[in-house]
């Protein structure tokens, strides 16, 4: 992403700024001007609105599950449709599980056929050990357990069902295991290509090969996604000979594509901003220029090529539509790099639109993208943070 | 330090590398290898941008031709001789450009106050570019989620119950075309302001200061001289994010892209059909795989010479930029 | 100040515009197995009746059903009954119990490569090798090869039919890979000569059908047209049109008629799917 690109870039011009600034103004304020100026103070003020924003709407689906005050136990105790009308108002609402509001505004018909409803799924509640379960309380979002027809304990991700279960670890390794495939598959790469073209390749080539690797961030995810599933995942399979066809190999190779862009654009604007006179002193001690790229530059650069590596984290993690195409989607807890997974992003764009609104499963995979939010805020954190103590650093010298 | 290292002018630091280089003459395996290594990285991820845009240009170029582009999808979206992308361009079109209805202003007037307005070391304006780093990291399914939990649910069903009676149906509380754009017009909002951000830094203070001198207040300055000569790079900014935003489908699920329309979209509340996401569609829900691939690679040709010539233009626009800063300083 | 005032009252107007209700529209959401007729349908009307506009997303059952309660569709389209939760939170939206519609026949085909020697597999046996019990082709009476089993997303109607009629309720392996549709199910298992798969007949190329057998000693039928409207092909089921009784009138209802009429039938076999026997069509 472009993004960071001129942020760490320093401007000589920059000092001279404080001068535009501190200008305040010469003369008064005409009252048109002053309310534009403030008006676009408020304006900038929105991106802080919008972060907030997002982890807010998120989040608020999400609190439910996470303060433990969902059930979706099956067994219920049910009351007979005859005996309606010897409930009291609040008795009926509370038992239908309505609100205030909704109760209000139905007619007695409506409340009837609800209350018919009621019996038709506990009828339907299958005779089964686990019907009485609370599902989405936390112990079973995490930890494993042995659910009827199953031979042991184990972590499973199976929403739709008699008995629905939710468990987020097979998720979370997902994410993880194609995170790390990625990593490891486009960081070496990235790192490699950005040393290459800040340091050792010639000016002129340089102006030419920096756009043309950048060029890779305009491919729209989607066609790497639909690349890896119709041409890299038989390849893949014809060079490797394993069993499933779309695994976690094939979704982090085509991920770390994705994340080429990102570490490379970073991580070549960190060691380009390392001045070159640390170059210059190192060349005229007698070493080649590998030598002064990896010994000298690249540690001066460390914390710019860490951040660059915590954003490729970052966008991997976050990434939807490749390994939702790629990577086979089945939760399955397993590290073997050739099995077929499942990521927090596949599964929320995979099942969202079948949730019913502010259902269980709706509020679950709200708090999946909670989760993912966090993660990446993290990242983006640590990244800025070191960013920051790298321009203060350089700028200090 | 070495003296006279430090001027900018290209030739002289090429001389100057080269005389070193020069009595640096020995020959380093070592230097000679990872020199090569990392050259061959640098080659490796430009081979495979290459093999996919080949493989893929390859495919498509047989189903490539005017009809495909100009007819809609209205019959036989799947077969080779009668399928049209005309609607998919249409709604990728629409909601780009409703996007960049929102997107600048915000964006610009975010970067004028960064740049002009804000004391660096001031609280404000640090916050603002966190959250700015942080908008430009969350995943994109977030924002799809955010589309549909606020704008969809919240922002559309208030305004139905504000401007419709009870049993009227849902118009904005669904996803529709203005929801999409919206939440796109948040996700692209860093690359407008880096990108505005940048070529206002680009303009020498001494112009403000001149104006300044001459009797012009701040804002004139502001809109009438420093505006005009940053145009380009806005511009920048806006394509850069019409390509993002033209590829992507995550965002685009839940908040209004529909699989098949009888008809272009016609107002704010329609849904529409798009590029991106009839990829995905077809990729894994065509009848017969085989015999819709070439439709298939020549909507991706379609998606990608959008996304591709819109960032090339910007690549363009901007090394031209940066040939003319250099020149000035 | 002049063309602000036109600039502001055309965009008034624009939104005005913007917010008529849509005369003549109906949105069908739904099943994916169902999506290609249904578009195939929404054409074919829309060809007869220029005044109404038809469209169509897929997504899954599920995804109707929720649109359904929502109130974001007019009919829902769904490859299985609707459940008593899903009646509930319609009750709970509109009211009323939606109206179920059955409108064709479908019979859901077992697919493997067409390289592979198996022909014929049995209920029980289907039952072990997509619950994960059964791991390896020989103990089925093929090669000594390791099982690949393909399933689709658990939005999926087929899915849920599936799972209900032929694993009883029990959950699939959780090593089966999922795929998004049928047809890139079909396009996996066609590819994977260890593959197994199920989805509707009506996607045929590319992959082998197998003959069901309904236990060891009965016949093994194959799905065809007459063995599923007649029901002795042992994997088939109805697909359904869900619809709000409220809006069950005017051109939904004359469009719900005419698929379910005999012209709307025709266009079912176009597709592959298998007509309704006379004695459901009204």
């Amino acid at each position: 992403m472009v993004v960071f690109r001129e942020m760490s870039r320093t401007s000589p011009q920059n000092k001279r700024f404080i001068g535009w600034k501190g200008l305040r103004r010469g003369h008064t304020a005409r009252p048109l001007e002053w309310l534009v100026e403030k008006g676009i103070f408020v304006v900038s003020l929105s991106t802080i609105v919008l972060i907030f924003l997002i982890f807010l709407f998120t989040a608020l689906e999400a609190l439910p599950v996470f303060l433990g005050n969902t059930n979706n136990s099956l067994v219920q105790k049910t009351i007979p449709v005859e005996a309606m009308d010897r409930l009291t108002p609040k008795q009926l609402r509370e038992y239908l599980g309505l609100t205030e509001k909704e109760f209000a505004g139905m007619p007695r018909e409506t409340l009837k056929s609800l209350m018919e409803v009621k019996i038709e799924t506990a009828s339907e509640a299958p005779n089964d050990k686990d019907a009485a379960l609370d599902t989405t309380s936390w112990r079973y979002l995490l930890l494993p357990y042995q659910w009827t027809g199953y031979d042991k304990s184990e972590y499973i991700w199976q929403p739709v069902s008699q008995i629905q279960k939710y468990n987020i670890v097979p998720l979370l390794i997902g994410s993880l295991k194609t995170t790390l495939v990625a990593l490891l598959f486009s960081v070496p790469l990235a790192l490699g290509a950005a040393i290459y073209v800040s340091q050792l390749s010639k000016p002129r080539v340089r102006e030419y090969l920096k756009p043309a690797v950048e060029l890779l961030a305009g491919i729209p995810s989607v066609v790497l996604g639909f690349f890896a599933l119709m041409v890299m995942a038989t390849l893949l399979q014809k060079a490797f000979g394993y069993q499933s066809r779309l695994n976690t190999f094939v979704a982090g190779i085509a991920l770390g594509l994705a994340v080429i862009p990102v570490v490379f654009s970073i991580a070549e604007d960190a060691l380009t901003s390392v001045p070159r006179s640390y170059t210059h002193a190192a060349l005229a001690l007698g070493s080649s220029r590998w030598q002064a790229a990896w010994q000298i530059v690249l540690p001066a650069a460390i914390p710019g090529v860490f951040a660059a590596v915590m954003l490729g984290f970052g966008r991997a993690i976050g990434e939807t539509m490749v390994v939702l195409m790629a990577s086979g989607n089945a939760s399955i807890l397993s590290w073997n790099l050739f099995d077929s997974t499942r990521t927090m992003t596949a599964t929320i764009a995979a099942e969202l639109a079948e949730t019913v609104t502010h259902g269980h499963h709706y509020r679950i995979l709200f708090m999946l993208g909670t989760l993912l939010f966090l993660v990446t805020f993290v990242a983006n954190l640590v990244a800025d943070v070191v960013i920051h103590r790298l321009k203060h650093k350089l700028e200090g010298k | 330090m070495i003296k006279g290292v430090q001027t900018s002018a290209r030739r002289s630091e090429q001389a100057q590398t080269r005389a070193l280089a020069f009595h640096t003459a020995k020959f380093d395996l070592t230097s000679f290898f990872f020199t090569g290594l990392t050259g061959l990285a640098t080659l490796i991820i430009l081979a495979t941008l290459i093999t996919i845009l080949g493989n893929v240009l390859w495919h498509g170029w047989e189903g490539l031709s005017w009809r495909f582009i100009s007819s809609s999808a209205k019959k036989d979206m799947f077969d080779v001789e009668k399928a049209g992308v005309l609607p998919m361009i249409v709604g990728t079109s629409a909601r780009v450009i409703l996007m960049t209805i929102f997107v600048i202003p915000v964006g610009v007037i975010t970067a004028i106050y960064l740049t002009e307005y804000a004391h660096a070391t001031s609280l404000f304006p640090r916050v603002i570019r966190g959250a700015i780093s942080n908008l430009a990291g969350v995943p994109s399914i977030v924002f799809g989620l955010f589309g549909l939990g606020f704008f969809v649910n919240f922002v559309g069903q208030k305004m139905d119950t504000l401007l419709h009676a009870e049993n009227a149906g849902l118009v904005w509380g669904q996803p529709a075309l203005i929801w999409a754009s919206l939440t796109l017009a948040i996700m692209t909002l860093p690359v407008v302001i880096v990108a505005t951000e940048e070529s206002l830094k680009a303009i020498p203070v001494g112009l403000r200061e001149a104006s300044l001198a001459l009797g012009a207040t701040k804002l004139e300055t502001i809109v009438q001289i420093v505006l005009p000569q940053a145009l380009p790079g806005i511009l920048t900014g806006g394509i850069l994010a019409i390509s993002r935003a033209a590829g992507e489908v995550a965002p685009i699920l839940f908040t209004g892209a529909a699989y098949y329309m009888a008809d272009l979209p016609k107002s704010l509340t329609d849904q529409f059909m798009d590029l991106g996401y009839h990829v995905f569609v077809l990729s894994t829900q065509s009848p017969n795989i085989d015999q819709t691939r070439p439709i298939l690679f020549a909507t991706v040709v379609v998606l990608l010479l959008l996304t591709f010539a819109l960032n090339i233009i910007a690549i363009l626009v901007r090394a031209n930029m940066r040939k003319k800063m250099r020149a000035v300083s | 100040m002049k063309t602000f005032n036109q600039h502001f009252s055309t965009f008034v107007m624009t939104l005005g515009i913007a917010t008529s209700a849509q005369a003549g529209s109906i949105t069908v959401k739904g099943s994916d197995t169902l999506v290609i007729l249904a578009q195939k349908w929404a054409e074919v009307y829309m060809g007869k009746q220029a005044n109404v506009k038809i469209q169509v997303t897929g997504g899954g059952s599920g995804v109707g059903f929720a649109a359904l309660q929502n109130q974001t569709t007019d009919l829902a389209d769904a490859s299985r009954r609707i459940r008593p939760r899903e009646i509930e939170a319609c009750l709970k939206s509109f009211g009323k119990r939606p109206t179920e519609y059955k409108v064709c026949l479908d019979g859901l085909s077992v697919y493997v490569s067409e390289e592979n020697p198996v022909k014929e597999l049995s209920l029980p046996q289907l039952e072990a090798i997509f619950t994960g019990k059964v791991r390896n082709w020989k103990e089925v009476g093929g090669q000594d090869a390791p099982l690949t089993v393909y399933s689709r997303e658990n939005s999926s109607g087929t899915y849920e039919f599936f799972k209900e009629h032929v694993l009883q309720g029990k959950d699939f392996a959780a090593s089966a890979q999922t795929m998004p549709g049928t047809a890139s199910l079909l396009q996996a298992v066609a590819k994977d000569k260890n593959g197994i798969g199920y989805g509707g007949a009506a996607y045929g190329a590319g992959a082998k059908h197998l003959l069901i057998k309904k236990d060891e000693g009965s016949p093994a039928i194959e799905p065809t047209e007459e063995t599923v409207v007649k029901g002795t092909y042992p994997i088939w089921r109805h697909l359904y049109v869900y619809v709000n009784p409220a809006l069950d009138k005017g051109e939904i209802a004359a469009y719900l008629n005419w698929i379910r009429s005999d012209e709307g039938q025709k266009v079912v076999k176009d597709i592959g799917y298998y007509p309704l026997p006379k004695n459901l069509r009204e």
